[in-house]
């Protein structure tokens, strides 16, 4: 009896601790923010709670232009690092021999063993004006002769397509790698075209990774203020710029708290339609 | 009709087995392979540009504050790595939050992931959400977040602080990383510990730890390398504490001193060194496993 009550209590026992922290470094403070964003007055003449629904409407119109800026180049972002993973994950997944597969693995994960902001500031380098990429580009007549590369838009999204390409190269990669190989002959044995088997078995096949890689790729892109900040100019400030200067610069809690809100509720959305696209894509696939 | 084209198309390819059409296709598999490994190795070399970089400018002679342009060979950096004042206090932080982080972490992840992979309970989905929903928050709203705490219960932010921001985002990584090992590992192992009088506990200890030694050592390996790392949430609530990355922050507008890209360059070597053993002796598992 004793011990069955024991092995009722032990997976609690077991949660309990973790739970509790998250509990209170993670929940409480996701409402905690809800509350602060409700909230009314200055830090000179003091804050309270009043639902001050205002908070949001003043974010929206002061911010709107950042939030799409955000959207757009976590967008761009999560393509270009889709198009650029996803022939090098079929490789290792399809093409490479079995000793070389970990190596080129690894060799995807270790440029991510040297810190976040040192990578970008080397990209500050590399994207410099009188460097050799602007260099070349203006030989090429790509970039004007006074044209930059650096504190541009096509800067951030390199950058902020940089710094989370494994969060797309992975997922894609363990997704090719699960698909039976058996699958694509007897699609071929069956008269389907290389492409088509590409089409309608491979591609159906590796959904789960895409869909996986795209969120860990567009998640982190559409909050980060790095790239921009570095990278960029205030002109190519993105949401977590504005969030983060509001909050440790400015003080100004209540209306950063609210764009928080505004910057997760696009989040879920984005990750509900995308469920609901590439659900519906794999129905429509399975029916043809 | 479908199949009668299919017919009149495969045709030509089946009555002339050896000859160009056949030929033709094994060339275009040549291309496809060596397009696409032409592509792997330009992703690799984009992967790899910036890294060059770091490496290749801490051996840089800078004259003026800024380490942009490459204006000659120097060791001086490598000798004297922690010449910049703050930089070593800052890493020593660094290495410190990481470990103890770490250390909790694990503690408190390993437990969730066990309660969650061999215990049935009511709730159990939720929890396996909730755990999940830090890693899918962006940084900037869980630093916002904890701050605000913070703030609203008067506590001041600093080593403390980051200690605590750290164990929440890794607690999830840890739950998510040992629940695979967990998912993969033979029950009745366990189970035939049991049944020979084993408590939960020498079970765990003498069964279950090894078995999920691997697991737990990549799931340490990356919440150290997480907490090393972090800037964004520890940005938030670091108070007047430095980290690495946050004396690079600080350094990023006046120039980043060649140090930072010692410092950094050493990082990736103990992390190579580490993966290269981790290589040797999941190589050594495998040969063994066999003879076992």
């Amino acid at each position: 009896m004793s011990l069955s009550r024991r092995r009722q209590l032990l997976p609690y026992l077991l949660l309990a601790p973790g739970l509790l922290w998250l509990a209170i470094f993670f929940l409480i403070p996701a409402l905690n923010q809800l509350n602060v964003s409700l909230w009314s007055g200055t830090p000179e003449t003091g804050q309270s709670f009043d639902w001050n629904w205002s908070n949001y409407g003043e974010a929206l119109s002061d911010y709107h232009q950042h939030i799409i800026r955000s959207l757009l180049y976590a967008a761009a972002a999560t393509l270009l690092a889709f198009v650029i993973a996803f022939p090098l994950a079929y490789f290792i997944a399809f093409k490479a021999s079995p000793r070389l597969k970990p190596l080129l693995l690894l060799l995807i994960i270790l440029p991510f063993f040297t810190s976040y902001l040192v990578r970008t500031n080397a990209w500050q380098t590399i994207l410099a004006d009188d460097g050799w990429i602007v260099n070349s580009l203006q030989t090429v007549g790509v970039v004007g002769d006074d044209g930059r590369l650096l504190a541009t838009a096509t800067a951030v999204i390199t950058g902020i397509t940089y710094n989370f390409l494994p969060f797309m190269a992975l997922p894609l990669y363990v997704s090719l790698e699960k698909i039976d190989k058996r699958l694509i002959e007897a699609a071929t044995d069956l008269y389907a075209g290389r492409f088509t088997a590409f089409r309608k078995v491979t591609v159906p096949l590796a959904l789960p990774g895409i869909f996986a890689g795209s969120l860990l790729t567009f998640i982190p892109a559409v909050g980060d203020f790095v790239n921009a900040e570095l990278l960029g100019t205030p002109r190519q400030y993105m949401i977590g710029n504005v969030i983060q200067s509001k909050f440790l610069r400015v003080q100004d809690y209540p209306e950063a708290a609210a764009l928080s809100f505004v910057l997760m509720a696009l989040i879920l959305v984005g990750v509900f339609a995308y469920t609901r696209v590439l659900g519906r894509e794999r129905l429509t696939e399975a029916a043809l | 009709m479908t199949t009668a084209s299919a017919e009149a198309a495969r045709t030509p390819e089946v009555s002339t087995p050896a000859t160009p059409p056949r030929f033709s296709a094994r060339t275009w598999e040549r291309i496809r392979t060596g397009g696409l490994a032409l592509w792997s190795g330009l992703a690799l070399l984009y992967l790899f540009l910036p890294i060059f970089i770091v490496v290749l400018f801490s051996f840089n002679d800078p004259k003026g504050r800024f380490n942009y342009t490459w204006e000659g060979f120097t060791l001086d950096h490598w000798k004297h790595p922690f010449a910049v004042e703050g930089l070593e206090t800052a890493v020593a932080n660094s290495i410190e939050i990481a470990l103890i982080s770490t250390a909790i972490a694990l503690v408190l992840g390993t437990g969730m992931a066990m309660a969650l992979v061999r215990y049935r309970f009511r709730g159990r989905g939720a929890v396996d959400l909730f755990t999940f929903l830090p890693l899918a928050s962006p940084e900037v709203v869980l630093g916002a977040a904890l701050l605000a705490l913070f703030l609203t219960m008067n506590v001041a932010t600093g080593f403390v602080t980051i200690v605590i921001a750290h164990v929440m985002f890794n607690v999830s990584y840890v739950v998510v990383t040992v629940k695979a090992r967990l998912e993969g590992m033979d029950r009745h192992i366990e189970e035939a510990a049991m049944d020979l009088g084993a408590t939960e506990w020498t079970t765990f200890r003498k069964i279950t730890l090894p078995l999920i030694a691997p697991g737990l050592a990549a799931a340490g390996l990356l919440a150290f390398v997480l907490s090393l790392d972090d800037f964004v949430i520890t940005n938030f609530n670091a108070g007047e504490t430095q980290t690495f990355p946050l004396f690079i922050w600080g350094a990023a507008r006046q120039g980043v001193p060649p140090q930072v890209n010692v410092v950094a360059t050493a990082l990736l070597l103990v992390a190579l060194a580490l993966m290269a053993l981790n290589l040797l002796v999941q190589r050594r598992r495998a040969a063994a496993a066999p003879a076992t």
